[in-house]
């Protein structure tokens, strides 16, 4: 060994280099947000709790094509549909079980018509596992309730799509 | 008859007038111990229950209080729940002869050092206790390695208290105290100082010599089948046995309660509260090693321990020794 390594060694150099540098440390601007309180910022594409989207005259914009149900990895999705008296088809049943989701998007990217989205939203812990198996008056709710910023966002995301 | 209760009685009252205080101490501690961690990492650390998150450790007791008190089933009852116990009552009875200034001191015994030092010593039971009557490797393990690395350190501890003994002459931690009025021991024997720092955070398996606990390797050393309020008092001793430890330096080194500056308005700060700044002083300098430092590989340890503590150790006390035999500064007795 060196002589400087051993000097070194014997009067700590390292050792107090770390802890000036932990002093200098302490002192600067923390980096953390105090979470309840403060959120941090989500990126439009951010895939969050899912929403069933609504045309702006109130019609639902699902046609139950079930391609979202066909691409879903985790078969998280089922679907049942009927046909209108007007030829069109609409769904009767739309269930997403929020614990088999990976969310993975693939729903989203799927829908021809922009009906299912995943949204900002990803503070929906529940109490028990049934409130997590959400249908379709669950679903649709959401849409209502995020469709300002589900709309922003898709709008923000799209030259990107 | 009556007297006697008396004399239990004020004893009492001097005992819960040492031992709330500290016990309080070690909660506010905790929550400092993970503030200042916190603060060097950038984080914010605890900071939602009451003002500034002081009031943490009380909701973490409260929820260890809660908790289901699990026993394994193939451990030796008897020992695992003696083995907290035991930890955190030798963590609080240590505290019986720490001097707070000239008069305030529970027990002002002649060998306090003698006993400060025999009741740490003691300490190590309740670890290996906790390991082997838990009946499962990995508290085993760790228990095994805190023996040794506890047993390795005490011995440099103890060489290191003997160089300020030949300076003071004396074993009763008071004296210690006032010997240190025209210079702090921390002056001349400053080496001394570094080692029993770090022999302290050896001892108090602080890291880097968190080994007994690594959590990478052994799960949570002796602490891994505990659960509730018994591994909250295994929480509560180890970090009581942390201010311990800082109280013993800032004795033996930094002057006790005697205050750095004897001028007009410092000495209107009445003592023990000089003594509480010297242990706070001590105390960051504990979490912010923690903060900076990786843990040691066993082997390396035991080297630190045995091969340089030892012998530099033994080195320092020759050399005082001589010192103070030369100059004629022996103390009188």
């Amino acid at each position: 060994m060196k002589i400087s390594r051993i000097l070194k060694t014997i009067f700590l150099v390292d050792f107090l280099t770390g802890l000036s540098i932990a002093l200098k440390e302490l002192f600067k601007a923390k980096k953390t947000i105090n979470y309840p309180f403060e959120k941090g910022k989500i990126s439009p594409r951010a895939r969050g709790e899912h929403a069933l989207r609504r045309y702006p005259n109130g019609e639902e914009r699902c046609i139950a094509c079930k391609l979202c149900e066909a691409v879903c990895p985790a078969q998280a999705i089922t679907i049942d549909s009927v046909e209108r008296p007007d030829g069109s088809r609409k769904t009767t049943r739309y269930d997403i079980d929020m614990l088999k989701c990976i969310y993975c998007g693939l729903c989203e990217e799927s829908c021809p018509v922009d009906a299912i989205v995943q949204g900002p939203n990803f503070e929906f812990a529940t109490e028990t596992r049934e409130e997590l198996y959400y249908n379709k008056e669950k679903l649709l709710a959401n849409g209502d309730r995020w469709e300002s910023v589900l709309a922003a966002n898709i709008k923000a995301d799209s030259p990107y799509r | 008859m009556q007297e006697y209760f008396y004399l239990l009685l004020s004893e009492i009252y001097k005992i819960l007038f040492l031992l709330v205080p500290v016990l309080v101490s070690v909660a506010m501690i905790v929550w400092l111990d993970r503030r200042v961690w916190a603060f060097v990492q950038k984080r914010k650390g605890p900071n939602v229950v009451g003002p500034f998150g002081l009031l943490q450790s009380l909701a973490d007791a409260l929820k260890y209080l809660f908790k289901e008190i699990i026993i394994p089933a193939s451990s030796n009852k008897i020992i695992f729940i003696l083995a907290p116990i035991v930890t955190m009552t030798l963590a609080l009875i240590a505290w019986a002869v720490i001097p707070f200034s000239e008069d305030f001191v529970v027990a002002d015994i002649n060998v306090g050092i003698l006993y400060i030092f025999a009741v740490s010593s003691l300490g190590v039971y309740g670890i290996i206790m906790g390991g082997w009557a838990s009946n499962s490797k990995y508290p085993f393990l760790g228990s095994i390695r805190s023996a040794a690395q506890m047993v390795s350190y005490e011995v440099s501890i103890g060489i290191i208290i003997i160089n300020v003994l030949l300076c003071v002459g004396s074993l009763n931690l008071s004296d210690i105290v006032l010997a240190q009025e025209k210079i702090w021991f921390i002056v001349p024997l400053f080496p001394m100082f570094v080692i029993f720092f770090i022999s302290a955070l050896a001892e108090t398996n602080r890291p880097p010599f968190d080994l007994p606990e690594a959590e990478a390797e052994l799960v949570a050393g002796y602490q891994t089948e505990y659960s509730g309020m018994m591994y909250a008092m295994f929480w509560l001793g180890e970090y009581a046995n942390i201010l311990l430890m800082c109280s013993l330096g800032s004795i033996l080194f930094l002057g006790g309660w005697l205050s750095p500056i004897n001028i007009y308005p410092f000495d209107l700060i009445p003592n023990p509260i000089w003594l509480i700044l010297k242990i706070l002083l001590l105390f960051i300098l504990f979490s912010l090693v923690k903060a900076i430092v990786p843990r040691y590989r066993y082997d390396q340890l035991m080297r630190l321990g045995w091969k340089i503590f030892l012998p530099f150790s033994l080195f320092w006390v020759v050399l005082t020794a001589s010192y103070l035999l030369y100059f004629n500064l022996l103390p009188v007795i």
